[in-house]
């Protein structure tokens, strides 16, 4: 069902570890726009900097697959979903506050 | 179900009927075509439900697809709740008639950073759209976005940008909206549908809960601007006026009976069908029987009645009218009379009316009769029920169905004043009255108008009987109108001194023909003793001829003996004279 298109950078390519905890990530695009190209930038810099080797991303173009929006409820464009671990969290924006999307992804402890 | 909405206002504004009953005559044909329209009210007043019909309607009516964007409920949830009403959802989807589509914004799961827009929802509806060809866009609740997602800036720019998109897009859109403080949307949104917006509102008055719609603006078109009520029911949202404005209504020149022929004839030959009948009178004159009598005449054509009580139930309708010899029972069984009884406060008042509207259109009945129309005056205030009654009344017109109304006049109302002046709407005003006079209350009935029709101006007493309904002439005489047992008396009085005459022309002619027969005795006799002269003198015509001849026999004998010389006896002389006589007769 889900049809994946990776994203050209090489920090991008799908790197899985050895450990137990592998985060499955999928990113929710319409078309290259400016938004989401920068929010693909930033998450594979994030993921690198955090989880490097252990996680997974998945970039959906809603323009090609539109059907796929009503599975994970996507509203917004650009979405970030966390599919694994579960449950499921969705950040969306640009994810140009690494913070927060750190927050969104259960990296980090919200501040507040 | 069809409805006439094909009626345009302005040939340039086109639109798209939303097959909801009652709507499309206020907005004169429907929704804009091609543009939303924002529906607003508060929780509970029916918005999801409008909008549903609004998409069952065009896939079920007007070969129009839709889709059903759902902020709050699940397409099950959906399906689920409109199938209540008689909408089969679920089967329009299979048949790709319509889609739902849920959209699920669940603050707690989402995080936000940065720049984002709402490309996703515009693609999902854009997919949903163009898969099953739709041309009706349900968005039901919009504003759950601003609960899901915290950026208002991003979030009001996606709207604009969303209804400008709908638009592009052709689709026919209707949005539903929470109803806010001050203003008609929450969060504004009345800011961006411009073109319609209908206001639901769900009102508690004295106890009744009403439910109104109100157009508040509907650009480029001309609409009906009151508050109107409207009803949710079995088969969905019903908006009253449920028939058009016009007094233009084909117009009857058959009469029906009403089943009591001295009533028929104090009308001139019957009721106009179609027209509407008010009976009025104070408590106990009759009322319902009368209707009962018109609606039994009914049934009796092999018509149908639709009878609605709200102060008897069926059964005991059928009771206490089989003490005035009426059965409607039969009818009953035969399914030409249909009494539906309730409560008048089981209701509001336009549900009561939409039920009529409903049973009218389903029953088809040529005659209706409300009992009394009074009770739907405590469902309501005055003026609702007069308007009500009004469209009402129009409706039935519309039909040719005969309108029977009773109306409960209070001992304190002038009798000739009915409530939320019922009629003037009415064409046949037949009023029953208590006639007080000697101690006793009679019924008494007239008709105080009856529109195009001759009718009587005369005062009829109103008995019941076992037999029914009777109309007596009232007495009017030298002691004036009469009623009950003095009515009685004077009757008796009357009858007793046509006796008195009766007898005294017997004497009379009987002593006349006692004198005849004595005139008649005395003339016998006359002519009796008359014939004994007459009998007399023949006797002694006949003697004296034989007297005569006895004596000519002896004058030959006393010639021949004179020969002899003997001289003429005394005796002989004397009868000389007759003998004489009897020649000069010869």
């Amino acid at each position: 069902m889900k049809a994946e298109q990776h994203a050209p950078s090489p920090l991008s390519e799908s790197v899985a570890t050895e450990g137990p905890e592998v985060w499955e990530l999928r990113l929710y695009v319409a078309g290259k726009t400016a938004k989401s190209v920068a929010a693909l930038e930033n998450l594979t810099r994030l993921c690198e900097r955090e989880m490097p080797g252990k996680y997974k991303i998945e970039v959906v173009d809603l323009l090609v697959h539109p059907q796929l929006a009503k599975g994970d409820q996507i509203l917004a464009i650009p979405t970030l979903v966390r599919k694994l671990p579960q449950p499921i969290r969705k950040v969306i924006g640009d994810l140009s506050n690494t913070e927060r999307t750190l927050v969104g992804l259960q990296l980090r402890p919200a501040e507040n | 179900m069809a409805v006439e909405t094909q009626r345009t206002s302005s040939p340039t504004l086109p639109k798209t009927p939303s097959g909801i009953r009652g709507l499309d005559e206020i907005t004169l044909g429907g929704l804009p075509r091609g543009r939303p329209t924002l529906v607003c009210g508060a929780a509970g007043c029916g918005k999801t439900l409008l909008a549903m019909e609004f998409l069952v309607r065009g896939a079920t009516e007007f070969d129009e697809r839709g889709v059903f964007v759902a902020f709050e409920e699940t397409a099950e949830e959906l399906a689920e709740n409109v199938r209540s009403l008689g909408f089969d959802v679920q089967r329009l989807i299979e048949q790709d008639r319509l889609a739902i589509d849920h959209v699920r914004v669940e603050r707690s799961e989402i995080e936000e950073t940065g720049e984002y827009d709402l490309d996703g929802l515009f693609i999902r509806l854009g997919h949903a759209i163009d898969t099953i060809g739709a041309k009706r866009v349900v968005l039901d609740t919009l504003e759950t976005l601003f609960g899901g997602l915290s950026n208002e800036t991003i979030l009001r720019s996606e709207l604009r940008r969303l209804f400008q998109w709908l638009k592009d897009k052709g689709v026919t859109a209707v949005i539903t909206a929470e109803r806010g403080d001050g203003s008609l949307t929450r969060q504004g949104l009345e800011e961006y549908v411009s073109d319609c917006v209908i206001v639901l509102d769900h009102r508690v008055v004295e106890n009744l809960s009403t439910r109104r719609l109100r157009i508040v603006k509907y650009r480029g078109s001309v609409h009906g601007t009151n508050e109107y009520p409207f009803l949710i029911d079995e088969t969905g949202v019903v908006v009253l006026p449920i028939t058009s404005m016009g007094l233009n209504h084909d117009v009857s020149d058959e009469f029906v009976s009403t089943g009591v022929s001295k009533l028929d004839a104090m009308l001139g030959e019957g009721l106009y069908r179609g027209s509407s009948v008010l009976i009025s009178g104070t408590a106990g004159t009759g009322k319902t029987t009368l209707a009962s009598h018109m609606a039994d005449a009914s049934c009796r054509r092999g018509e149908r009645c639709l009878y609605l009580g709200y102060e008897e139930p069926a059964n005991q309708l059928v009771r206490n009218m089989r003490s005035v010899g009426l059965d409607l029972r039969p009818w009953i069984d035969k399914g030409l009379l249909h009494v539906h009884a309730m409560r008048p406060t089981s209701h509001g008042v336009e549900a009561h009316l939409i039920g009529l509207y409903r049973l009218v259109e389903s029953l088809r009945p040529g005659l209706v009769v409300v009992d009394p129309l009074t009770a739907l005056f405590h469902a309501g205030s005055t003026v609702d029920a007069q308007s009500m009654l009004t469209r009402t009344l129009d409706f039935l017109k519309a039909r040719q169905v005969t309108a029977v109304l009773t109306s409960l006049s209070h001992g304190g109302d002038h009798l000739e004043r009915t409530q939320a002046a019922v009629s003037s709407l009415t064409d046949t005003w037949i009023l029953m009255r208590d006639i007080e006079l000697g101690g006793e209350r009679n019924r008494g009935l007239y008709v105080l108008k009856s529109r195009g029709m001759a009718h009587s101006n005369q005062i009829r007493e109103f008995l019941l009987t076992e037999r029914g309904i009777e109309l007596q002439e009232a007495y009017v005489g030298a002691e004036g109108v009469l009623t009950g047992s003095m009515r009685v008396a004077q009757e008796a009085r009357e009858r007793a001194a046509a006796l008195t005459r009766q007898h005294e022309i017997e004497r009379r002619k009987r002593e006349l023909d006692r004198r005849r027969q004595a005139l008649e005795a005395e003339i016998a006799s006359k002519r009796e003793q008359f014939a004994s002269e007459e009998e007399e003198l023949m006797t002694l015509l006949d003697e004296d001829r034989a007297a005569a001849e006895q004596a000519a026999r002896d004058r030959t004998a006393m010639g021949r003996s004179r020969r002899a010389g003997a001289p003429a006896t005394d005796g002989q002389r004397q009868r000389t004279p007759g003998n004489k006589r009897q020649t000069t007769e010869k």
